[in-house]
């Protein structure tokens, strides 16, 4: 069993009496210890900039060109707060509650606990750093709806909120760049984790523009790599979104936690070509005003605006009446996928179902819509080249988040000392489905609000600056580095990177995709086994090491894919319940909706890597539910 | 509907060597593709024939991130109004049509390879004051400081720059005017940032002059290329705030 480390005493008191015990770093001293953050999304770049205000010495690495385009910059539709500035009787607790309940209960209680009540300071912190949330005419903020919540919670910033909030967070970074103890490294990527003798104790990066592989030693790790949805090739995450970081540290002994919670949007622009490179989330704050339908009739070919309302299917209106077409992400995707599988998709691949704005408008006035999703439709109609004033949108969901990630104590540092785990990296908050408008508030809350706090205690009582860049382990890392460099460049196969990432991309939509049973998963084994092989066999990897090169880059994703898919799989199959975004087809109630199994599977699965051939070890944390009480999901 | 495109498309090996235009053929390109999907194909075609694929910048592909660029047939960000790269689709190029495609061209945004450029400059003016000096853990209720509807609306047309740089290539001065006025009118918009207001006007044109950006010599080009539609009038806002900076 692992230990979480989680305080002892009330739940509303945890947090609070942790941080008063504990240890402190004297301000002096901090200056001299180093600290190294990886990537520089909303978790990375408010932990970078908060640690360097503290006193820390701070390495900021990025893959980007700058640190403003990490990916948290796509986040449209908002970020929760528990304010209840509406007065529709929110709290910290309902908050806390909301996103236990929507995480189907596999999220750990204390850490979803403090979130919730992290959540208001963030508001606060993003306010004076002048993000233009969304304001009433009274001038005070606005809030609006999300999906799994029966209150208005969430702050925005139109359609672009995730884009303010990192813009906040990037500002205050490069604040630290000139005023305090912030070394910038974009375009570099980290390509191992350094371990000497079971503590974290560097990375090894290169350098995107001239190939150069270096060595960075320090007394902390904070990884914010983000999620790995691109292990699906097509997803809503931007194309540098990648495993490697998180894959690399989990071979060096970093225990990787449920990584078969995949989360999958319902609100995306369907597939429409085999060119495709990437897909297009919608926000989920469309659903608010739009209305999901199918036609009745199976293959009704007709044009949406001539088929008469009494042959619509509102099906997630009809089925779930409480919630309508506002219940959670993992259930609005399986509903989207069963009314296609039963034939009733529409457009010219039935790959899609409706999401209608025409009573909205008829109520609310073009004007109005126009306000709260004009930059939607727009993007929607550049796309697609329909326009969605006059024609309902078609959405079909998509791979979009991922709950799993590297596992975490409640300090946020990893199973090995000295690798803290932050934002959508680790598995913490959001158990097996993530409710909206939650992901910028946990990178956030991460970086802010608790990381600052936790790893003064970690550091406290260690001498600092104790290794070198020039120790056996990093001259190791930078060979083995060097070699896997050149052997992929020497293959000089027939098919692109891009080839095999898209073959096992599509291996795993039909096989650990919206349903899972046991015969796809272990087909599915078998298949990523064999496309891993026929990689290192006959991958093409133009050009040189010794300069910029998207290929090779991309190529050394692509092979860590390849491992990764692998235990994702696995974990998919070992896990023989369904809960939140995975569903086993073997597991399911009589309405077909996931049923969990809390006998058995009442834990978190954390995995070590044992080497490639040999199966992983699991270790349990088990999931103790002393607030809210473990019940079947009720969105009816 | 399938088209047939001739590119020519600027081929640089890094920052010291001079580069070319190469021509390409592509036929059969779906018209439902974006720009960089067909440059996908393009990239796939030519690493089977051993060849090096084109480098461009790309990341989130949704027009928000800021990554891509070129310029396309003389225009940044190509024929589309308000509209990135990456949300540009085929459906806007003709069948046979010959398409030019080129890096932002400006002395503050070195080439690094082909259609990749080094933006780092924007960091730098950004990092000379381009934010509110609050530290985390400081900051008052969120409502403490109510905020006029339609100021907190125009600071948010400000704020929606993405940084992608089409402005400056844009420019016949290759200035970053509109970049650093978007920065500067967001924050002066907002009663927390008007506290480092002067400070932070006259630190960051320093270094946007610095980083040999040109003048503005009022052409708005910037803002006909720009995809967010950032205005023009907040370069008037930065001149503005700039004057009363001074003593």
């Amino acid at each position: 069993m692992l230990n979480s480390k989680i305080p002892e005493g009330p739940l509303k008191d945890k947090w609070t009496k942790h941080k008063a015990k504990l240890k402190l770093v004297n301000p002096a001293n901090k200056r001299k210890y180093h600290v190294l953050v990886v990537g520089t999304g909303l978790a990375g770049a408010s932990a970078a900039a908060s640690l360097s205000e503290l006193g820390y010495n701070v390495k900021a690495f990025c893959i980007q060109d700058s640190p403003r385009r990490a990916h948290s910059i796509a986040a449209q539709g908002g970020i929760n707060a528990a304010k209840n500035y509406p007065n529709d009787g929110d709290s910290v607790y309902r908050l806390f509650g909301d996103t236990i309940k929507g995480g189907d209960f596999r999220a750990r209680e204390a850490n979803v606990y403090r979130l919730a009540e992290v959540s208001n300071s963030i508001i606060d912190q993003c306010t004076a750093q002048g993000v233009p949330f969304a304001r009433e005419y009274s001038g005070y903020l606005e809030n609006r709806s999300f999906g799994g919540a029966q209150v208005s919670r969430t702050f925005y910033c139109r359609g672009q909120t995730g884009q303010q909030l990192l813009l906040g967070a990037y500002g205050a970074l490069m604040k630290e760049v000139t005023h305090g103890n912030v070394q910038l490294f974009p375009r570099t990527e980290m390509l191992d984790l350094v371990v000497i003798d079971g503590v974290a104790r560097g990375i090894v990066t290169r350098n995107l523009i001239n190939g150069k592989i270096e060595s960075h030693a320090a007394d902390a790790i904070v990884l914010a790599t983000g999620g790995y949805s691109n292990v699906f090739y097509l997803s809503t995450n931007a194309k540098a979104c990648n495993v490697t970081a998180l894959w690399r540290a989990h071979k060096k002994g970093a225990y990787l936690a449920n990584p078969c919670f995949t989360q999958i949007h319902p609100t995306c622009i369907p597939v429409h070509g085999d060119y495709q490179s990437k897909l297009t989330l919608m926000s989920e704050s469309l659903r608010n005003d739009g209305r999901v339908w199918v036609p009745k009739n199976k293959g009704d070919q007709r044009c949406p605006k001539d088929i008469p309302e009494q042959e619509r299917d509102y099906f997630l209106e009809r089925k779930y009446p409480n919630f309508g077409n506002l219940v959670p992400r993992d259930l609005a995707s399986r509903n989207a996928k069963m009314q296609c599988d039963e034939g009733k998709g529409v457009g010219p691949t039935g790959q899609a179902v409706y999401l209608d704005f025409a009573d909205a408008i008829k109520r609310l006035g073009e004007k109005t819509i126009l306000e709260r999703y004009g930059n939607l439709f727009e993007m929607y109609e550049r796309i697609t080249g329909v326009n969605a004033y006059k024609k309902p949108m078609m959405i079909y969901p998509a791979l979009h988040y991922a709950m799993g990630g590297l596992w975490v104590d409640y300090n946020l540092m990893s199973n090995l000392p000295g690798l803290f785990v932050i934002g959508e990296a680790n598995f913490s908050d959001h158990g097996a489905n993530r409710l909206g408008a939650s992901a910028l508030m946990q990178g956030l809350a991460d970086g802010y609000f608790v990381l600052p706090y936790t790893i003064g205690d970690y550091l406290a009582p260690r001498p600092f600056g104790q290794i070198k860049t020039d120790f056996a382990e990093f001259k190791q890392a930078e060979k083995q580095i060097k070699e896997k460099t050149d052997y992929l460049l020497h293959i000089k196969g027939k098919r692109t990177a891009d080839d095999f990432h898209r073959q096992l991309g599509k291996l795993l939509w039909h096989k650990c995709g919206m349903a899972r049973n046991e015969a796809g998963l272990k087909e599915a084994l078998k298949e990523i086994l064999k496309i891993r092989d026929e990689f290192w066999k006959n991958v093409a990897v133009p050009g040189s090491g010794e300069d910029l090169n998207q290929s090779l880059e991309h190529a050394g994703r692509v092979a860590d894919y390849m491992e990764f898919a692998q235990l994702l799989v696995q974990d998919a199959l070992h896990r023989k319940e369904s809960c939140g975004g995975h569903f086993r087809e073997e597991s399911q109630t009589p309405e077909g909706e996931a049923l969990r199994d809390d006998a058995h599977f009442c834990y978190v699965a954390a995995w070590e890597f044992q080497g490639l051939e040999k199966e992983p070890v699991l270790h349990k944390e088990e999931l103790k539910f002393e607030e809210i009480q473990l019940a079947q999901r009720n969105y009816k | 509907m399938k088209i047939t495109l001739t590119l020519k498309i600027w081929r640089q090996k890094n920052s010291q060597e001079r580069g070319c235009f190469e021509t390409y053929k592509l036929p059969e390109i779906d018209t439902d593709m974006s720009f960089l999907e067909m440059l996908d194909v393009l990239n796939e075609q030519l690493t089977k024939e051993g060849k090096e694929p084109v480098a461009f910048d790309h990341d989130c592909r949704e027009g928000i991130c800021g990554t891509c660029g070129a310029v396309v047939n003389g225009q940044p960000h190509g024929p589309l109004a308000s509209t990135t790269l990456c949300q540009l689709h085929m459906r806007h190029f003709k069948n046979n049509q010959t398409i030019v495609i080129e890096p932002w061209r400006a002395k503050g945004f070195p080439v690094i390879k082909d259609l990749v450029v080094n933006r780092s400059a924007f960091d730098r003016v950004i990092a000379a004051g381009g934010f509110i000096s609050v530290k985390t853990g400081s900051a008052p209720e969120a409502n403490s400081i109510p905020i006029p509807k339609d100021h907190a609306e125009l600071a948010m047309d400000a704020a929606s720059c993405i940084g992608c740089g089409a402005c400056v290539a844009a420019c016949p001065n290759a200035s970053a005017m509109l970049f650093v006025a978007a920065k500067v009118s967001h924050l002066a918009l907002l009663p927390q940032g008007k506290i480092e207001a002067k400070r932070r006007v006259k630190n960051m044109v320093e270094q946007m002059d610095r980083e040999g950006f040109g003048n503005c010599s009022n052409e708005y080009e910037c803002e006909a290329a720009c995809p967010k539609n950032i205005s023009v009038s907040t370069i008037a806002c930065m001149n503005r705030e700039y004057r009363s900076s001074k003593p």
